[in-house]
This record gives C-alpha cells, sequence and structure tokens, in this order.
C-alpha cells in the first residue's frame, strides 16, 4: 500500500523507459522512451491510431504497460498511483457528475486523500478553480445540462484543484466550437504560466503550435522523433512527421 | 350482468367507506412489501454494485445466475422458504411460518435478484461512462461503487419502485410461507384469490382495484421522478 502522505511533493521529471503496451495481442506502444521535465509544455502528434491517447494514459497511470517502467527523478519505478497523485487529466469528452458544477468540483477535491485541507479550505480552493475557468457564475447549476464548452471548463476546473504538477490533456478542444476551444486554450496557457507542466495530444496544429515547447511525434506505436516546436513545424526530423504535416499517408 | 355491476358497485362502496377489513388488509400487504423492498433493496444494491465494478474470475457465470434468478417462480421461492421455516426445517426452531416476517423472507428472496440484477446493468453502464475520470481522480473500489450508487440514484429508485410492485402483486410465495390467515397474514393477493374463491366478489374486486392503482401509483412516480431527474440533472 503506497502511503501517499510519506510520498515526495513532486515526482518530477517522470521517465519512460522502454515502455510496450500491447491489447488484444496488437501493440499500441512500441519500447518508448520519454522524459517529461518539470515546467515544459510538450504536444504529442500522430495521426490517428498512433498510440497518442495511450501513450498520455501511461503516463497519468491509467493504463499498465506490458513492458517498462515508469522512473522517478532517482530513477525509482513509479506505481500507478503514485503517477496519478500529483497529476490530472482532462479528457476529449468530459464526464461530469449528476450534480452542481461546483459539486463536481469539490467532488475532485475531496479526493485528495494526501493533502491536509479541511472543509473550508476546500471550498475556497473550489471557488479558485472555478473563477480561473470563468464559470464561478454558474457553479449551481447541473453540470451536465452544462453546454459542452462550459463542461470542458469545469473538468479543467476539477483538474486545477487538485494542484497538479502535471496536467494531461487528451485532444482536450476536438469537440469543442472556435469560442469554446479558445477558453480552453486560455485556461491551458494560464495553467503553463504558472508552472504546471503540460503534456497534450491533439489534432489542432495551430494549437499545438501556439502551446507546444517540443512535440513528440508518435508513428504506429512508436516515437519517431521529439524535437522542439519551431523546428517540427518547419523542419521535422522524420519522414512520418513530414508527411503528416504535409497531410500525406504516414 | 346485474351480478357484475353489483360486485363493482359493492367494490366502490367498500373502498368509499373505508371499510376496516379492506384497510387491515391493505395495510399489511404494504408493511410486508415495504419492509421486504426495504431489505432487498440493501443487499441488492450492494451486490448489483459490487459485482458492476468488480473484476473477477467467474463473473460472468455470477451475472448470469444473477439474470436467470431474477425470473424464478414464486411458488417455488415460496416451497423453499415453507421448508426452511417448516417445524422439521433448519429454521424451524424460530416458529416464523405462517407470520408476516416469513412473507417478508420470501419476497426478500424473490426481489433481492430483480434489484440486484437490474441495478448491475445501471451501474456497470455509469461505470463505463466514468471509470476513467474516476481512476484518474483516485476513485476505485467501494468508494467508486458509492459514487455510482448516489450517481444513478433515479434510475436506481425506479429499479426499486418496479421491485415494491412485484412485491405487492406476489401471490405464491406469500401464499405458502403466510398461509393466507385472517387478520394475521391476509394480504390484497392471498385475500382476492380466497374472496373470489367464496364468491365475495364485492371484497376481491375492491382489493383488485387498490392493488392496480397502488402498482399505477408506484409506475407513475417512477416515470415522473426519472423524467424530473433527466430534466433537472441531465
Amino acid at each position: 500500500m503506497v502511503d501517499l502522505a510519506k510520498m515526495p511533493a513532486n515526482l518530477l521529471p517522470v521517465a519512460l523507459r522502454g515502455i510496450s503496451v500491447i491489447a488484444n495481442q496488437k501493440p499500441i506502444l512500441r519500447d518508448i522512451d520519454l522524459e517529461i521535465t518539470r515546467g515544459t509544455r510538450t504536444v504529442i502528434l500522430g495521426a490517428n491510431g498512433a498510440g497518442k491517447s495511450t501513450l498520455l494514459r501511461v503516463l497519468h497511470g491509467l493504463v499498465k504497460p506490458s513492458s517498462g517502467t515508469a522512473l522517478n527523478v532517482t530513477s525509482q519505478p513509479l506505481t500507478d498511483v503514485q503517477l496519478r497523485a500529483h497529476d490530472a487529466m482532462l479528457f476529449q469528452r468530459p464526464v461530469m457528475l449528476r450534480t452542481s458544477a461546483f459539486n463536481n468540483v469539490l467532488y475532485a477535491a475531496q479526493q485528495m486523500s494526501h493533502t491536509k485541507r479541511n472543509g473550508g479550505a476546500r471550498e475556497q480552493a473550489v471557488w479558485e478553480a472555478l473563477r480561473a475557468v470563468g464559470l464561478e457564475e454558474i457553479a449551481d447549476r447541473p453540470a451536465r445540462v452544462l453546454s459542452g464548452g462550459e463542461q470542458q471548463r469545469i473538468a479543467f476546473a476539477r483538474a486545477l484543484v487538485r494542484q497538479p504538477d502535471v496536467l494531461y490533456l487528451d485532444e482536450p478542444t476536438a469537440s469543442l466550437d472556435p469560442r469554446s476551444a479558445r477558453q480552453i486554450e486560455d485556461c491551458i496557457q494560464r495553467a503553463a504560466s504558472s508552472g504546471v507542466t503540460i503534456v497534450m495530444t491533439t489534432h489542432n496544429l495551430a494549437l499545438a503550435k501556439r502551446i507546444a515547447e517540443s512535440i513528440v511525434f508518435l508513428c504506429e506505436g512508436r516515437i519517431t522523433e521529439i524535437t522542439p516546436a519551431s523546428q517540427f513545424f518547419s523542419q521535422p526530423e522524420s519522414t512520418e512527421g513530414r508527411n503528416f504535416l504535409e497531410g500525406e499517408a504516414i | 350482468m346485474n351480478s357484475l355491476t353489483d360486485a363493482f358497485f359493492g367494490a366502490f362502496q367498500l373502498i368509499l367507506r373505508a371499510d376496516p377489513t379492506l384497510l387491515s388488509i391493505i395495510g399489511l400487504s404494504l408493511q410486508v412489501s415495504v419492509t421486504a423492498v426495504a431489505i432487498a433493496s440493501i443487499l441488492g444494491l450492494a451486490l448489483g454494485s459490487l459485482v458492476a465494478v468488480s473484476r473477477f474470475p467467474g463473473r460472468g457465470l455470477v451475472i448470469a445466475v444473477l439474470n436467470a434468478t431474477m425470473g424464478l417462480p414464486p411458488v417455488v421461492i415460496g416451497l423453499l422458504v415453507y421448508l426452511l421455516l417448516s417445524r422439521a426445517g433448519p429454521l424451524g426452531a424460530y416458529g416464523l411460518l405462517f407470520t408476516p416476517t416469513a412473507m417478508v423472507i420470501a419476497q426478500v428472496i424473490l426481489i433481492t435478484p430483480i434489484i440486484a440484477a437490474l441495478s448491475r446493468q445501471t451501474i456497470e453502464d455509469a461505470w463505463r461512462e466514468y471509470r476513467e475520470q474516476l481512476a484518474s481522480l483516485g476513485v476505485r473500489g467501494a468508494s467508486a461503487a458509492r459514487t455510482l450508487l448516489w450517481d444513478s440514484r433515479f434510475s436506481l429508485v425506479t429499479i426499486t419502485l418496479a421491485g415494491l410492485g412485484r412485491a405487492c402483486a406476489e401471490v405464491g410465495a406469500v401464499m405458502i410461507v403466510g398461509g393466507n390467515i385472517d387478520g394475521v397474514t391476509r394480504v390484497m393477493t392471498t385475500a382476492i384469490a380466497l374472496e373470489t374463491t367464496k364468491g365475495d366478489l364485492p371484497l376481491a374486486l375492491s382489493l383488485g382495484i387498490v392493488l392496480v392503482l397502488i402498482v399505477l401509483a408506484i409506475n407513475i412516480v417512477a416515470q415522473s421522478l426519472k423524467s424530473f431527474a433527466e430534466r433537472r440533472y441531465g
């Protein structure tokens, strides 16, 4: 049993070493080596089925790799619980509990057993998170009747209230209209500015350009390149990356 | 034709003047069924949610058995409970046979699988939707089951009310283990059966009308609750 109270305040940098994921005898990720360092903004790109979402889930401890390990700064293997303890994840389709927007965020705050927040401090943190995404005025409204964009911002507040070191975002703007997508992007930029490490998957290259410091390019479960964003978008190292940007078959 | 009209007329008279015999039978029926459903809900919801969020060898078989037991014939359950509670049975010493408690036991056995199987399906659907989000928040096991139970509360109330409707309308099991003793174990369904054979059609009909109204009311409440929840909470 992992004692969360005795865990270090943060686990960064996290390193994946030789990670492979096989599902239904089909390789999803192959021999992945990747390091996530503090305060960076990483965008994972790749065609549909390249393994982007699975890689994000391995980093967040939601998918157990078939082989390989996740290591912390002292090269100690990390459990899935440890990986999740200081992280938060935003999914493509937000899932809301059948209660108010406020209670959805409060629920996330209540699950942080390793923090010492009391009830008052917890509610204060919820209001701060809702304010950060600009939704404190609709805190009392049932979350599931809000628009898709508002639900995604509630999900963002739910992630923020956990005060994450790393924020994983799985195509966070994929099903949103341009205005809602812009609002989510603003939230991401603000979180990044406050020092939260960002790891995101997206098919939106314009968004990737604006957010990313570095690009991890995946093709058929393998990382073909890890390059600074400016370089990737002007002169990708790999043929697969080049073909992807030109809209050709990889 | 006249006898049918007379029977209906007599039945409405019994209902309108709140006949004490009628009220006592209705009261006992509701007492037995509500008690049974309360117990069956605790057992059924716990079992349903546990199976929904757990993964273990033989889970498919457990679900198949759970679904199959929804269709258990009430008379068979009545017979089994009778054998358990009869003087020669393993629980005979408690002297429960032909008491309302025996009827509650039979109904609990009848309704628990219904509530467990239907709630398992409801909670498993919710689990599919919430699993990753809850795992991301570090919620699992019993805590996840509690969250899903609360979030599915309106559907689960509907399931519980369906169980109550089934309990109120059940006749075979309560007849066997209750014995249909006047003033002690006579409930609406057993009284209807008896009074019909005796030819006391007004009492049988009045009980039938009340029974249908109760079952109808339960279904209207269930439907309204579900519609309200969908409008209010999405």
